[in-house]
């Protein structure tokens, strides 16, 4: 439960050093864009921060959100903050199950009603489509998603299936998947895509509402422009290549043993707005680019309808060639036949042709 | 996103359907209109004829190049430039590798770029020459408008969505490929289709030169 406990004192408590913690501003304030000068107002304002209650649900998802986030604790002082917020309900997470969680579920939400945040990683079946596809202790993710926004401050969908329908919502999308945004309509949402987000992409959402009290900055797809501002693209370190026309043709050619762009492989780095050329993963270890395989734009919308990943970001995403042909063979058709028509013509105006002598001439 | 899976999707298919039935109905129906049978003895060959017409008629005759200066280089100018954009830029080798199977070397992005730029300056340029010569003007008419807008958009929208000029990208790439299918649905049924019927008409007169024995 939330309770009265400050986050400094939290911190203190699980032995982070001031210098470790004030480290830890002056990265979230770079990593948010944000000017040296609010190191202290951030570090200010999370010394006093109360630890907001936090509710996550998991619907259709694979827990990789929930094993990225994991990935930010031990013993980094991202993970810390998230001791430090109240994890209410989180049933990966939780001890607890059946009855006795959803009890702890209704009692966060009765005890912090307004004010809490409910994190939501995976999608829905959506209101029109069979609830049977997912439930939880009985109830359909549907009920337990309205039922809990009711009375949260703000909705938070981590992972491009809360997003945007992600994988679930992947054609032919056989359970009528929809993303959080398409049945919240009422509260302010925050979109963390990926597949998974970048951890610290998750707790530095997090981290702003703790400082500001109030969520980030947007882009139209509703993801905060601090981390989704820039494409892979534009951030990428292979990006010289791609302007010098230099591709790696396949996985065990000299361009990919060289580095270059791997476009031609398929990344989808161009459209795909991320964090992940400048965070990186694996506390900065290293990222799917830079260890040698393209960019899937997991934190895209339809990301997993977007064409082959292994097919160059201009290709169709239909099968042209099939078309094609049968464009070919209708042509043809239609061009005899257009043909034979005006040869049919051509002949009827012939036969039509009357003669005259220049007798018949002289006689008009 | 969605709109970027459309044009990517559906939208293409629609429009290389159009495209494609369109030039080949065309050029069937102008090969089946046939030529009268000559009698006359032939007085020179004419395959070889109408071959070598292909490539004589690309040499500016003395007279035009003075007469029409800016028309001629304009015209090389953003015809070339136009087949450097579209052939040799790496993502267009690639979509035309992922139709029909064959692929060759790119040039570099900044080249293709500089085409680019040189490319829209010769179509500008003719477009006010056009404007501005009586003749000209007197000459043109709605459908040469609208063949230089649907030829100049995608040379525009993708020089943009190259230097990501707009923000999102996936807007400007989904714009760049619906102005491409506007262009391919147009083409057939406009005289853009000289992009196939040039060579087509340059052998035939130079055959009928090549058979009658006369200069061409």
């Amino acid at each position: 439960m939330a309770d009265s406990t400050t986050l400094g004192e939290s911190l203190r408590r699980n032995g982070v050093s001031r210098r470790g913690f004030l480290k830890f501003c002056a990265a979230t304030a770079s990593m948010m864009a944000l000017p040296p000068s609010m190191i202290p107002r951030i570090a200010e304002a999370l010394e006093k921060a109360r630890r907001p209650s936090v509710i996550w649900l998991s619907f259709q998802e694979c827990t990789g959100c929930t094993e990225s986030l994991t990935r930010s604790h031990a013993p980094t002082v991202e993970g810390l903050i998230f001791d430090s917020i109240s994890l209410d309900y989180h049933h990966t997470l939780q001890v607890a199950s059946g009855e006795q969680a959803e009890a702890a579920r209704e009692a966060a939400m009765h005890e912090n009603m307004g004010k809490y945040i409910v994190v939501v990683d995976g999608s829905i079946p959506g209101p029109g489509s069979n609830p049977g596809y997912s439930t939880i202790a009985g109830i359909s993710n549907y009920d337990m998603l309205m039922d809990t926004v009711k009375g949260a401050a703000a909705v938070v969908s981590v992972g491009t299936c809360a997003a945007f329908g992600g994988l679930p919502k992947a054609r032919p999308n056989p359970s009528g998947a929809v993303a959080i945004q398409d049945v919240v309509k009422d509260k302010p949402i925050v979109n963390v895509p990926g597949c998974p987000p970048i951890p610290q992409v998750i707790t530095g959402v997090l981290a702003h509402y703790l400082v500001f009290g109030k969520l980030p900055e947007l882009d139209s797809l509703k993801r905060p422009l601090a981390f989704y501002g820039q494409s892979i693209h534009d951030r990428c370190y292979r990006r010289p290549f791609y302007d010098k026309g230099l591709f790696a043709e396949n996985f065990n050619d000299e361009g990919a043993r060289k580095g270059w762009c791997l476009y031609r492989l398929g990344c989808k780095g161009p459209m795909t707005y991320n964090a992940c050329a400048t965070l990186k993963w694996g506390l900065g270890w290293s990222w799917p680019v830079e260890s040698g395989h393209g960019c899937l734009g997991c934190s895209e919308p339809d990301f997993w309808d977007a064409g082959g990943f292994y097919q160059a970001l201009s290709i169709p995403t239909s099968n042209v060639t099939r078309t094609a042909a049968a464009a070919v063979a209708a042509g043809a058709v239609i061009g005899v036949a257009a043909g034979l028509a005006n040869k049919a013509k051509k002949s009827g105006a012939a036969k039509k042709h009357q003669t005259v002598t220049v007798d018949q001439l002289g006689k008009g | 996103m969605d709109f970027l899976l459309w044009v990517r999707g559906p939208a293409f298919d629609v429009a290389v359907a159009i495209f494609l039935i369109g030039v080949v109905a065309r050029l069937f129906e102008i090969l089946l209109l046939g030529r009268k049978p000559l009698h006359s003895e032939p007085k020179g060959g004419e395959f070889g004829n109408g071959m070598a017409e292909i490539f004589k008629r690309s040499v500016p005759l003395p007279d035009i190049v003075k007469r029409g200066a800016v028309t001629l280089v304009g015209g090389y100018v953003f015809h070339i430039g136009l087949f450097i954009t579209i052939f040799l830029f790496v993502p267009h080798i690639e979509l035309i590798n992922s139709i029909f199977g064959v692929r060759w070397p790119g040039l570099p992005n900044p080249v293709v770029d500089g085409v680019t730029v040189v490319t829209m300056v010769a179509m500008v340029v003719l477009l006010v020459h056009r404007l501005l010569q009586p003749v000209k003007r007197m000459l043109s008419g709605f459908e040469d408008y609208l063949t230089w807008v649907v030829t100049f958009l995608p040379i525009l929208t993708g020089w943009i969505a190259y230097h990501r000029l707009v923000n999102p990208y996936p807007l400007i790439l989904g714009i760049h490929i619906l102005t491409v299918e506007l262009l391919l649905i147009v083409l057939p049924f406009t005289k853009l289709m000289h992009a196939f019927t040039l060579f087509l008409s340059r052998w035939y007169n130079g055959a009928v030169y090549g058979r009658r024995g006369v200069q061409s």
